[in-house]
């Protein structure tokens, strides 16, 4: 047994036997989505806080049905329309939900370091569902879970991510996670839109779509967040969607195993063409299925951290 | 207390009961892991060997509906539950290793009230050693083994252990007392030696 943490902060911290326990248990947790009845009394009794002071459908959701399938109580708490708009400050916000004897505080919050900074002061447990630029681990989780169940294994494979790297923390947490299960990551886009640290997490860095392409068994391509592209990082969108977009004719130079994800919402005929979202090659809405199982797993094993 | 032909010999028996039992219905046999998925395959096998059909088999991991989770220092691993086949209106053989305190029983009979609603739940026991704190009886049992509640009994099979052979443990000297024991080898279970799986 592998998980003895409190907390779910950050793939950084997280090591692989730890991502194994939890890709084993999430693998065993897949079958109570194809019952009839999607119901087992695991966290009977226990109770789950989301507190989400971003935007977010899917994870918010996808942490929402993990809860309930265990049976576990699950309450919704945005930022927005509450007490955070009256001046209340994050941490008082959080220790007032804490009063409230939840078992696991769920929190998505735009300052980097935000879950850390719970998981310090709470007693209960705590899982970062996206802090600003920072670490989305539970979205790494879903995606090594996705590439072990299409491949049969993760040692040694090439996986590109393709994109906005600067400003994504699912491209962060993919980055020390599938380092740490052995696998070699290059990461591809602008010059804009690549931190000059990204050689010191052990990448490779890649200006050319079609040669960080040509050899991998998996292609992450990030979503282009034009919500923040108001800094002069790119010409326009469609000069963005003419090189870094992945169109079938590009995939004629790829492997013809390879795999497509995507962590969602995609903008489709921005960064991946409609033809290759639909395509054989996409596994996308596997990972979305995969995220409730792997949320299953985060929240069984952090429910036995504080037993003893 | 048993050996390998003991073993085989109790299998037949459970095997011929069920069948005499079940007169023709419709039959499946459901193990509790590990150790009682690999017996529900034996099992199975003797059936067919006696009827023309080989009865269904599924495997059950109990883990999700355990009563004292959250009271163990650590989670125990989920392992995943494979019973391909509708349960409504069926006759089930429940399969385990060791029936102990009734506990895993009665989770594995919520299990499977969870993944439908079976006619009959009849349950089969390697070894029956006694000492319920639940209402839970066994339907056929391979051997009665009287124990105290300090010892413990292993079932090691060739798939698991390399022999099959059932033994009672006494307690070491100085060993934690019997509840953390089980607890402590459940889990911390060394591949290859042989060890007790009895029911908590």
């Amino acid at each position: 047994m592998a998980w003895k943490r409190k907390d779910l902060v950050s793939m950084q911290d997280t090591e692989a036997a730890e991502i194994t326990e939890v890709l084993d248990t999430a693998e065993s947790m897949k079958e109570i989505a194809t019952r009839e009845i999607k119901k087992v009394p695991t966290l009977r009794g226990k109770t789950i806080v989301n507190l989400f002071y971003e935007a977010s459908t899917r994870t918010r959701t996808s942490f929402e049905i993990a809860g309930k399938w265990l049976s576990a109580d699950v309450i919704n708490f945005s930022g927005s329309g509450s007490s955070a708009e009256k001046g209340e400050s994050f941490l008082d916000t959080a220790k007032n939900i804490e009063a409230m004897s939840p078992d696991v505080v769920v929190v998505r919050h735009k300052a980097p370091g935000g879950p850390a900074l719970l998981a310090k002061h709470l007693k209960c447990s705590v899982i970062n569902a996206g802090d600003g630029a920072h670490e989305h681990p539970t979205q790494a989780l879903l995606d090594l879970l996705t590439i072990r169940q299409k491949k049969g294994h993760l040692e040694g494979l090439n996986v590109t991510i393709v994109g906005d790297i600067t400003h994504s923390r699912v491209a962060r947490s993919d980055i020390h996670a599938m380092r740490k299960m052995g696998m070699t990551v290059t990461v591809a886009g602008p010059p804009t839109l690549i931190p000059p640290a990204c050689q010191d997490m052990g990448v490779k860095v890649s200006h050319r779509l079609e040669e960080a392409i040509a050899h991998a068994d998996v292609i992450m391509m990030l979503r282009l967040q034009h919500e923040r592209m108001t800094g002069g990082f790119i010409p326009s969108l469609r000069e963005y969607s003419r090189v870094w977009g992945l169109t079938l004719d590009r995939l004629t130079h790829c492997r013809p195993d390879v795999l497509i994800m995507h962590p969602g919402p995609v903008n489709r005929g921005v960064e991946l063409s409609p033809e290759v979202a639909d395509s054989q090659y996409s596994v996308i809405l596997d990972q979305v299925t995969n995220g409730v199982a792997v949320r299953m797993a985060v929240l069984y094993l952090l429910a036995g951290s504080r037993a003893a | 207390m048993l050996d390998q032909a003991g073993l085989d010999r109790a299998l037949t028996r459970i095997a011929h009961e069920i069948v005499e039992q079940a007169g023709g219905a419709d039959l499946a046999l459901v193990g509790i892991k590990n150790r009682g998925e690999t017996l529900a395959e034996r099992i199975a096998e003797k059936i067919a060997g006696i009827e023309s059909k080989r009865p269904a088999v599924g495997a059950l991991d109990i883990t999700l509906y355990r009563d004292d989770l959250g009271s163990r220092a650590e989670q125990p691993r989920v392992r995943s539950t494979e019973i391909p086949f509708p349960l409504k209106g069926i006759t089930v053989v429940l399969v385990d290793d060791v029936l102990f305190t009734g506990r895993t029983i009665r989770a594995a009979m919520d299990a499977l009230m969870d993944l439908g609603r079976p006619r009959v739940i009849r349950l089969a026991v390697l070894v029956d050693r006694g000492h319920r704190e639940l209402p839970i009886r066994p339907d056929y049992v391979g051997k009665n083994l009287p124990t105290s509640r300090k010892e413990s009994v292993a079932v090691m099979l060739r798939e698991h252990d390399g022999q099959d052979r059932v033994v009672i443990q006494e307690p070491e000297e100085g060993e934690p007392e019997p509840e953390a024991r089980r607890a402590k080898m459940k889990d911390g279970r060394v591949p290859g030696t042989p060890t007790s799986r009895n029911e908590e």
